[in-house]
């Protein structure tokens, strides 16, 4: 029998770290997107509280549960990340295992906005992306999720095979809002 | 030279800098041209087309005069502005434009030459012949007439780029940017407050003005404290605003610090892109010159940087001093000049009924007429009524007022409107939407009232964003009225410059309205004026008055130029920071592509994928011996090729295969469960989209696959057509292109291969060609595929992308057990054409379901995109070119794609052509080159002989027409 | 340029991909005949003014807006989901 090797998407990438910044690369465990099917959003979020205790978030919204997150991921479409999916949701929405599909890395540190701010045209600005808000945009050219997951930390998604496009990107982005610190 | 006092200027921090290759010392807080002028250098730079020894201007941003290169060697910076040079230890500057130097420049001959280079000179002189316009003319032009070079090599330094986002955005760190910016802070806005200097203060700066009883920097200072001790407000020095864009949108320049810019991974500067909700514009006014004979002469100086030098740099520009204008500031730089102990000459006021109380030579109802003195002012030419004085004068500080900073109003098609008693333009109301105007750039020019402006249009701005202002009342400051009458030209015989940096004067200016370029559109393009990269900061409405003097008409009915985006000359460097090297796209690879690489393989980029090209094994130094073998080895035993770039679209829901049907030309609800079809994809217009097969998983879920590079296009059409035309269906759709790793394994022996890696070896009878469905491997779910892209018995397996390298690996070793291996694109691409398999080549937009031959897959009995359009008679007549494969008949045996074809005796020219080739390749298994390509009628051409010409390249070939399908025509060995 | 996204809110137009003119949504039926299958593929207004079209919301959350705005002043006046907002809320 032929045993393969699971590699993660960061792998030999990360972390990286440049002043007080550091991005690590991130499990988030079983990745499922939820597009619910037509009329079905409100008995997809209340199957969805049923089975993993969180409803389904409203745009640029996140839902937490103790071991599950659900992320807003566009369009009639939420990400939920951590469990596997329980088998009643798939009366209520398209179910698609996305957990291959995603290079995942978190950047925190006191300067992890202005590092992205390098990066993408979101406005990051606490007032209006506070902790627990997510958007869909673009990151260096690239599509992207970014969520905030703290103060000063930040998670965000790209496409599995951009993950050294990511790293090469932060660490450029990094480098360059360190060397502004004062010293 | 520098003078005793305080100023904006650490002079216990000394810096050693080099001009011209010679040393000198400035301080901390000097600009280039003040360390400059405090060494007693004036002379700075030669003009762009007469040669003529030219110093300082301004003391800002405007300068047209001080244009230096920076640096050394790949990163060299030609044209930067010596006013705003920030003066670092090390410093390198050379001046431009003079060969073989600056002090002797043999170039200034254009200047005993001047009769003959006025306005239109290029135009009138260089007509003829043609043929030396770009070949001789414009590098003996180039060479005489510019400004500094780029080292034209890789330029090393970092760039970059930023976004950022504000409530409101205030432009301009002066008394009213100072005021509008702390009244939005404290009432809670989010604030960025931008400005191009290092220090915000504006001309508070450059004064000896009192704000709130103390003096005007200080305030500036205080209040800078306070705004950046607050949370909600940014303040960025050494940024300027060049740019106002469509909802709020700006465009700043950042230059960093020079101290911080030498770090390792620090950028130069930054671009920043600012998106504000309300924007409020202080950039303050330039100061205009006055046009009289060899104004130019360096030494003349504008009134205001002259009060600048003194104030803030403690720099004396002259050992004495003249000072001219027609309006109260030229008192006031007397009276600055006098405080500091620079001796002055003279102050001559053109008002005749100027009064002064200062101790000094007064001359109102005067005009200065000339300037004396080749590579520096010496002495100056007074006119008053008893006749013409002679004053020496190693400076003349000149004012002839002052224009509103309206640039940035007139971005979005804004034009300025004229105001008589300031004898000046100002923006228009709306000009730039959401947007206001405040302080000297709105024409308010007291700093009491530039104080009460900023207040004002921030309690504006805040009451449009729903906001309340608390209330803040100005500080106490000077609230003189500003007294000017306007004096543009100083009659006399000899040239008096109104551009500097474009060596446009009054008679230029004239000799195009007699010439009737009466329109200041035409006039400017006919003279050059305000052409330069300064845009006639200093010189357009003083080209409007002669103008329209010239004319007969007033300033208004006359025009205005308006400017254009950027304020200031940006780096290309700055605006594309990024996209260098890496930067330019981003890189997608594949699981497979470390193993690739390790393998030799040399990689193709295809869309933003890299994909192996060939995998050269021991002993091939060419990648055709390296392709020959992977196909050989692909028809003789089996072969690995990643094919994880094409794109799958997860589609699920009760209306999947209604939707399916709509959007595919051929159907797939007729699909079984277990089971793959290939399907064609019509754009509306008829003509072929894309291509690729569609599995059917389940009974309401599909996986349907686009070409590599139109993945992005399929998923866009799929959500248009579900958005747009059919939002009732119940159909979702995700692309899992990223989660699976799927690899083609192709070949008579792709069978033995699975057998012995899959959990279960596959079931004859259940693995039918075309068939698809779950298998386990090495306890991982997995799915398979049975279809071919190379004609053989093949698969496609997919493994969630994780573990991609390591089955990669796997499926090569073993391959290469039973003497296959893996193969790259370019062996894929013979393959699929000895089968006739068509890729973007071939369906490249202009080509229709008949042309490929695939006019029966159209079904008739639904309605799909492009159905209507496709049954056109135009779009499916037999005339139109057709599918055909090729093959090489005569002596020379290579095809090549983009070649045309023509009949075999008719000329090969536009007339006489028949169709064309799209893709080529040499295939082994037949031992010469095969080619497909489109032909007039071609599938009724079979076994005729045409030619193939490349007028490109240079090749012509004789060829036969045949089916595209020339290997296993009927497909036994995929379904063997 | 920024345009406002009815899901999104106002972002950057580096998000966005435009397809041209709104028409593309009155899709004639199959057999609506050669005129009316020439004006909804190729015949278009090209005003200076008012102009309903489509964007496309690519990397961001992949809806198909019509935002109306204007080609002279790049206005826009309106922005709304494609699909007539059924499904904007999850």
């Amino acid at each position: 029998m032929t045993e393969l090797l699971a590699k993660t998407p960061c792998a030999g990438l990360l972390p990286l770290r440049a002043g007080t910044t550091t991005l690590t690369e991130v499990d988030l465990g079983q990745l499922t997107s939820l597009a619910p099917y037509r009329g079905q959003a409100a008995a997809l979020s209340d199957a969805l509280h049923a089975a993993h205790g969180l409803a389904v978030p409203g745009p640029g919204q996140t839902t937490e549960s103790d071991d599950a997150e659900a992320i807003w991921f566009g369009r009639a479409l939420v990400l939920l990340a951590g469990p596997a999916p329980d088998a009643s949701l798939a009366a209520h929405a398209a179910l698609t295992d996305q957990s291959d599909a995603w290079a995942v890395a978190e950047l925190a540190g006191d300067d992890a906005a202005a590092v992205l701010a390098r990066l993408t045209p979101l406005d990051l600005r606490a007032s209006r992306f506070p902790v627990g808000a997510t958007a869909r945009s673009e990151l260096a050219h690239m599509a992207a999720s970014v969520t905030r997951t703290g103060e000063q930390a930040f998670r965000v998604m790209v496409f599995r095979a951009f993950a050294q496009t990511l790293a090469h990107e932060m660490r450029t982005a990094m480098d360059g809002v360190a060397a502004r610190r004062t010293r | 030279m520098r003078i005793g006092g305080e100023g904006l200027i650490d002079r216990g921090a000394r810096l050693d800098f080099t001009f011209d290759g010679h040393g000198y010392q400035g301080v901390k807080g000097d600009t280039l041209a003040s360390a400059l002028l405090a060494n007693g250098i004036r002379l700075m730079g030669r003009s762009f087309k007469y040669h003529r020894p030219r110093g300082p201007l301004t003391a800002d941003s405007a300068e047209p005069n001080a244009l230096v290169t920076l640096g050394r060697g790949p990163g060299q910076d030609p044209n930067a502005r010596a006013t705003t040079v920030e003066l670092h230890d090390g410093l390198e500057a050379r001046s431009q434009n003079r060969w073989p130097g600056l002090d002797f420049d043999l170039l200034s001959v254009n200047d005993a030459l001047a009769p003959f280079l006025g306005a239109g000179f290029y135009y009138k002189t260089f007509m003829w012949p043609r043929a030396f316009w770009e070949k001789v003319y414009e590098p003996a032009i180039r060479r005489a007439a510019g400004l500094g070079a780029i080292s034209r090599v890789h330029d090393p330094d970092r760039y970059e780029k930023a976004f950022a986002h504000c409530d409101l955005l205030v432009i301009g760190a002066g008394p009213a940017g100072l005021m509008a910016a702390l009244t939005a802070a404290r009432a809670g806005a989010e604030v960025i407050l931008a400005d191009e200097d290092t220090h915000p203060g504006g001309r508070l700066n450059a004064e000896t003005l009192e704000v709130d009883g103390r003096p005007g920097r200080d305030w500036a200072a205080a209040v800078a404290a306070e705004l950046s001790e607050m949370d909600n407000v940014r303040l960025m020095t050494r940024t300027a605003v060049v740019g106002a864009y469509d909802q709020g949108t700006f465009g700043a320049l950042e230059r960093l610090a020079p101290d911080i810019a030498a770090r390792r991974g620090a950028p130069r500067e930054c671009f920043w892109r600012i998106a504000a909700r309300r924007a409020v514009l202080a950039a303050g006014a330039l100061e205009r010159p006055v046009a009289f004979q060899n104004n130019d002469r360096p030494g003349v100086m504008l009134a205001g940087a002259v009060r600048a030098y003194v104030n803030r740099w403690r720099v004396a520009p002259g050992r004495n001093v003249a000072v001219f204008g027609n309006n109260d500031g030229a008192h006031r730089t007397a009276a600055d000049l006098m405080a500091a102990g620079v001796h002055v000459s003279a102050l001559i006021d053109s008002r005749p009924g100027a009064t002064t109380d200062l101790d000094l030579p007064f001359f109102p109802g005067a005009t200065v007429t000339d300037a004396h003195g080749r590579k520096g002012l010496e002495a100056i030419s007074v006119a008053t009524t008893s006749g013409i004085d002679k004053l020496q004068a190693e400076c003349l500080a000149v004012s002839g007022g002052w224009n509103p900073a309206v640039h940035l109003t007139c971005h979005m098609n804004g034009r300025p409107a004229w105001r008589e008693d300031i004898a000046a333009f100002v923006p228009r109301d709306g000009a730039v939407p959401g947007l206001r105007a405040a302080g000297a750039c709105a024409g308010t020019f007291s700093t009491r009232a530039c104080l009460e402006d900023g207040i004002a249009a921030a309690r504006e701005a805040l009451e449009e964003m729903g906001r309340t202002a608390p209330g803040t009342s100005a500080p106490r400051a000077e609230d003189g009225a500003y007294a000017i009458t306007p004096l543009w030209t100083v009659p006399g015989k000899a040239r008096a410059w109104l551009d500097f940096q474009n060596d446009v004067t009054v008679k230029d200016v004239k000799q195009a309205a007699r010439e009737n370029f009466r329109s200041v559109e035409h006039m400017k393009r006919y003279t050059t004026q305000g052409m330069a990269t300064d845009q006639g900061k200093n010189s357009n409405t003083g080209a409007l008055a002669v103008l329209a003097d010239a004319t007969g008409r007033a300033i208004p009915e006359t025009g205005t130029t308006t400017f254009r985006p950027p304020y200031n000359p940006v780096a290309i460097g700055a605006l594309g920071a990024g996209a260098q090297g890496m930067g330019f796209a981003p890189r997608r690879l594949t699981t497979s592509h470390a193993a690739s690489v390790d393998r030799g393989a040399e990689m193709l980029e295809v869309g933003l994928w890299y994909r192996p090209s060939h995998f050269p094994a021991r002993g091939e130094t060419h990648w055709r011996q390296s392709t020959d073998r992977e196909v050989t080895m692909v028809r003789e035993a089996v072969g690995i090729a990643d094919v994880s770039t094409l794109g799958k679209i997860d589609v699920q829901g009760p209306d999947a295969a209604r939707f399916l049907d709509f959007v595919y030309a051929n159907t797939f609800s007729t699909l079984k469960v277990g089971r793959v079809r290939y399907g064609i994809m019509l754009r509306e217009d008829g003509h072929v989209m894309d291509d690729g097969t569609t599995a059917r998983l389940g009974e309401t879920h599909f996986l349907t696959t686009t070409t590599t590079a139109a993945a992005g296009e399929v998923m866009r059409h799929f959500e248009f057509v579900h958005q747009c035309l059919c939002p009732d269906w119940d159909v979702r759709f995700i692309s899992v292109t990223e989660q699976w790793a799927q690899f083609a394994v192709a070949g008579p022996k792709s069978r033995d291969l699975l057998d012995d890696l899959l959990d279960t070896p596959l079931d004859d009878a259940a693995w039918p060609f075309m068939a698809c469905g779950p298998v386990g491997l090495g306890g991982v779910q997995a799915r398979l595929f049975r279809i071919s892209f190379s004609g053989e018995h093949a698969y496609e397996l997919a493994v969630p992308a994780r573990y991609g390298d390591s089955l990669f690996r796997e499926l090569a070793r073993r391959a290469e057990a039973l003497g296959g291996g893996p193969y790259g694109m370019e062996a894929l691409n013979v393959l699929r054409i000895e089968k006739g398999f068509i890729t973007h080549a071939e369906i490249h937009g202009r080509t229709t379901a008949f042309d490929i031959g695939m006019d029966r897959m159209v079904s008739r009995k639904k309605d799909c995109i492009g159905q209507a359009a496709a049954e056109r008679p135009g779009l499916r007549e037999d005339g139109r070119e057709q599918l055909v494969g090729l093959k090489p008949v005569g002596a020379v045996k290579m095809l090549t794609a983009g070649a045309h074809l023509f009949n075999e005796t008719d000329p090969a020219d536009r007339d006489h052509d028949q169709g064309y080739i799209t893709s080529t390749g040499f295939s082994p298994t037949f031992g010469h080159f095969l080619a497909l390509g489109f032909l007039k009628n071609g599938r009724a051409r079979h076994g005729e002989v045409v030619r193939m010409v490349d007028h490109l390249r240079g090749v012509t070939a004789y060829c036969e027409v045949q089916d595209p399908v020339v290997f296993d025509p009927k497909g036994d060995r995929v379904r063997d | 340029m920024r345009i406002t996204c009815p899901i999104c809110g106002a972002r950057d137009r580096r998000e966005f991909t435009v397809k041209g003119a709104a028409l593309a949504l009155e899709r004639p039926a199959r057999d609506a005949g050669d005129v009316a299958w020439d004006d909804y593929l190729h015949n278009r207004d090209n005003p200076a003014g008012r102009s309903a079209e489509l964007w496309y919301h690519e990397t961001g959350c992949a809806a198909w807006i019509v935002v109306v705005r204007d080609t002279v002043t790049h206005e826009v006046f309106e922005t709304r989901l494609a699909d007539g907002d059924t499904e904007a809320g999850s």
